[in-house]
This record gives structure tokens, C-alpha cells and sequence, in this order.
């Protein structure tokens, strides 16, 4: 009797990992999706915070496309090991802070460990040859399968046909006529693979799937780090570069100013491990204080609160500071206007 | 039956995902587990991850900004 072979597949949510696991779940083969959370994966519920995104959908998309295709799913959080790929990444980084060579071997590497401790047989991802510039170039393939410590376990059934045969393939487990051979930045085979297969809702996620491949997040990122004089962070660190404007008047202190309700109810969380500041005398935005500010610092900190407040015209605002032991008292400052805010303090 | 209750405020998703899921690894088969969130998206994750992994989502409720699922693990 043949034995029923066992694939893990890496899940991100977006539609070419959902391709590639049903190529092989279409090959008779008992498949689970594992989904790794760094921190700094992209979530439409981190967008929810804020109301403008509130017609977003809220789902998660690993589960979302575990249960388009019936399998089960398992979310791994690897935050504390991931520091070392994103501080350390052997292969650099890519436009930004993302390490998507490194990270991708990581993953991998991962997987493989959860194969063999659950008792699978071969992994899946959803790889394209040439699909991205950093990690899924035809030169980097091999490396991914060679680093991991997968090597001819790794099977990428969308690319399977531009890639030497894998040992699943060579054992006869799955056949390599029913993989494909796409190659290059072009959605169209994905896409009529998906209509083929009977998928018409899925993720198009525009930037990727990761904060790190974006710009002002990176930015923001390296702020935190040379402000500290360390490059050590957590995952508090990395929700929090995600929501409100980063305001940096001077290196010794940082402003997080919430840009609406949403974001100062979800900050507020934070007020017993930030000094933070709101108007007292008019209606205005929670902010959170990182560093060390001097009293003048705060006066004017006090003053950048006031004018994101409806008391921005004012001739004072009385602001009110709160310590982290929840202490308070109140302050009168003249709001800075925006003019006074020079564009190099936003991070 | 053993009744539990999980303290996921504040973490957003998928966390409280990951911490539903670990818990429920330390549970028997029937077992109640009450999971305490303010990410209104585990409304649709955590129902979501029990169909998946076959568990049953007992009552979802939102409550002045929290947010509650009572599950039975089978």
C-alpha cells in the first residue's frame, strides 16, 4: 500500500501560496499550512486601528486561505528569533530595511524543523522564479534550498518545471507534469491558474507582505535604533512604529502623536510605559513620549501637542502630563504653529 | 471539563491567534477556554482558526471595547 505523503506549505495569504498548495493538494497529498509571524508582517488589523481603514477587510489572510482550501494552518511566532535575521542578514538587505533573501531562508529552515517534528514529508512554497528582485531570482533559488538545510525537500510547484527535480519528484510522490513553469514579474499565469482553480477572491497585497520593504517604516526603524545607540528592539518597538506621526525634535526624545480616535485608544495601552501627554482644555490626540526629555524639552512637547489639538489657534493650551506611575499635572503652553515644525523633525 | 480563560488584550492579530492556538495545545478534548481580546478582528480570526482546526465557537460577544470568544475544544 502506498504510504499518504505529508507536505508542509509555507502560507503567507497571498495568492501564490495558495496556488502552490493546491497544485499538490490536486496530487492526492495530505497538506498543512504553517505561518510565520516576525512582527513586522503587514495586517489588515494594524490598518483597523486607524477608522479610515475601517472598511479594510479585517481577516487574517494565512487563515483566510486555509480555509479556502481546507487545510489546516498553524501560526508559528518567531519575533526573538527573528531579530537575529533582520540584524545579521548574511545576503544584506534589499531597497530598505528588508533581509528578504535571509528571511526567506529562515523560513525555510523553519519549516523543515516542523517537518520533521510533526512527521512530514516535503515542504511547499509559492515561489516564482523572477518573481522578486532580492529572493526569488533563479540565482537565489538554490541558495534558499542549500541554507535552509532543505535542499531536494523544497518543492515550488509554480516554478517546479525551470528547477532541477526535487527528491519528492524523483520518488514518484508528485508528478512533475501536473507542476508549472512560470517564471518572471508577470501576474498573468497566476491569474488564470487561480480562475482555473476556482479562486476569485484573494490577497493582491501592493507592497508585499512585510513593513520592513517600506520606506518610512524602515526609516523610522533606524531613528529608534540610533536614538538608543543600539539596535536592539521588541515587539512593543515595532507595533508602535506602525501607528501616529514620529516627531523627533531633538535625539534625546520622540513624539508618537496619534492621528485619530482609533490610534489613541490603542495607544493608550501604552501610558504605563511612556510618559504621554493630551490637552486638558480642548479636544486633541493622545502622545506618547520615547526618551529621556528635559522640562524645557517638555514644555515643548507640550506645545506640539497643542497644535495638533483643536486649540491649535489658541493664545494657550493647558496640556496635562502624565508619568508612567500615572502621576499628573498640567502645563499652560502657546501651540507651536505648523510653520515651526520643521519637516526634518518627522521621522 | 476544565474551564480557562485567556488574557489577549492588546496584542493585535495574529497574536491573539497564536496564543489561542498554544493554549488550546495545553487542553483536553471538551474543554472551555475563554479568550479576552480588544483587536475586534479576532471576531472573524479566532472563529476562523476553529473551523480549520475543528474546535466550536461557543458565544462571540463585544463588550465596551473588548472583546470575547468562549470555545470548546474537541
Amino acid at each position: 500500500m502506498n504510504q499518504q505523503r505529508k507536505a508542509v506549505a509555507l502560507i503567507s495569504g497571498g495568492l501564490d501560496s495558495m496556488l502552490a498548495t493546491q497544485a499538490i493538494l490536486d496530487q492526492g497529498i495530505h497538506v498543512e499550512g504553517i505561518n510565520f509571524f516576525t512582527g513586522f508582517c503587514v495586517e489588515g488589523h494594524t490598518h483597523a486601528i486607524r477608522k479610515q481603514d475601517a472598511d479594510k477587510p479585517k481577516r487574517n489572510n494565512s487563515l483566510w486561505v486555509a480555509e479556502q482550501l481546507g487545510i489546516k494552518l498553524h501560526i508559528i511566532d518567531v519575533i526573538e528569533e527573528y531579530k537575529q535575521v533582520l540584524l545579521n542578514p548574511k545576503h544584506g538587505y534589499g531597497a530598505n530595511m528588508n533581509p528578504c533573501l535571509d528571511c526567506k531562508i529562515f523560513m525555510v529552515n523553519k519549516a523543515k524543523q516542523w517537518m520533521a517534528e510533526n512527521g512530514f514529508d516535503f515542504i511547499i512554497t509559492g515561489e516564482v522564479v523572477g518573481q522578486r528582485p532580492m529572493s526569488q531570482r533563479k540565482q537565489t533559488m538554490p541558495i534558499v534550498a542549500a541554507e535552509s538545510g532543505a535542499d531536494d525537500l523544497l518543492v515550488r510547484p509554480l516554478s517546479a518545471q525551470n528547477l532541477p527535480a526535487t527528491l519528492p519528484e524523483r520518488e514518484g510522490w508528485i508528478n512533475r507534469e501536473k507542476m508549472f513553469g512560470f517564471s518572471g514579474r508577470s501576474r498573468k499565469p497566476q491569474m488564470a491558474l487561480a480562475k482555473q482553480f476556482g479562486f476569485t477572491d484573494y490577497a493582491q497585497p501592493a507592497g508585499g507582505c512585510c513593513f520592513l520593504t517600506d520606506a518610512a517604516y524602515s526609516n523610522k526603524l533606524v531613528d529608534l535604533w540610533k536614538a538608543r545607540g543600539n539596535r536592539e528592539y521588541e515587539l512593543d518597538d515595532v507595533m508602535l512604529l506602525k501607528v501616529g506621526r514620529h516627531i523627533r525634535p531633538k535625539p534625546n526624545f520622540k513624539l508618537i502623536v496619534a492621528r485619530e480616535d482609533g490610534e489613541s485608544r490603542f495607544m493608550s495601552g501604552y501610558k504605563k510605559d511612556f510618559m504621554s501627554m493630551n490637552c486638558a482644555s480642548h479636544r486633541g490626540p493622545l502622545v506618547l513620549i520615547d526618551g529621556a526629555p528635559t522640562e524645557e524639552d517638555l514644555y515643548l512637547a507640550g506645545q506640539i501637542t497643542a497644535r495638533y489639538g483643536q486649540g491649535r489657534d489658541a493664545a494657550t493650551v493647558d496640556v496635562t502630563i502624565r508619568g508612567r506611575d500615572g502621576e499628573e499635572h498640567n502645563i499652560q503652553v502657546i501651540p507651536l504653529p505648523a510653520e515651526h515644525i520643521p519637516e526634518e523633525w518627522f521621522v | 471539563m476544565n474551564r480557562q480563560t485567556l488574557n489577549a488584550r492588546r496584542l493585535l492579530c495574529p497574536l491573539p491567534v497564536i496564543r489561542t492556538q498554544d493554549k488550546v495545545k495545553t487542553l483536553q478534548s471538551g474543554d472551555i477556554l475563554t479568550v479576552e481580546c480588544t483587536d475586534p478582528g479576532v471576531m472573524q480570526d479566532i472563529p476562523a482558526w476553529c473551523r480549520i482546526n475543528g474546535h466550536k465557537v461557543l458565544e462571540t460577544r463585544a463588550d465596551n471595547g473588548e472583546y470575547i470568544i468562549v470555545l470548546e475544544v474537541v
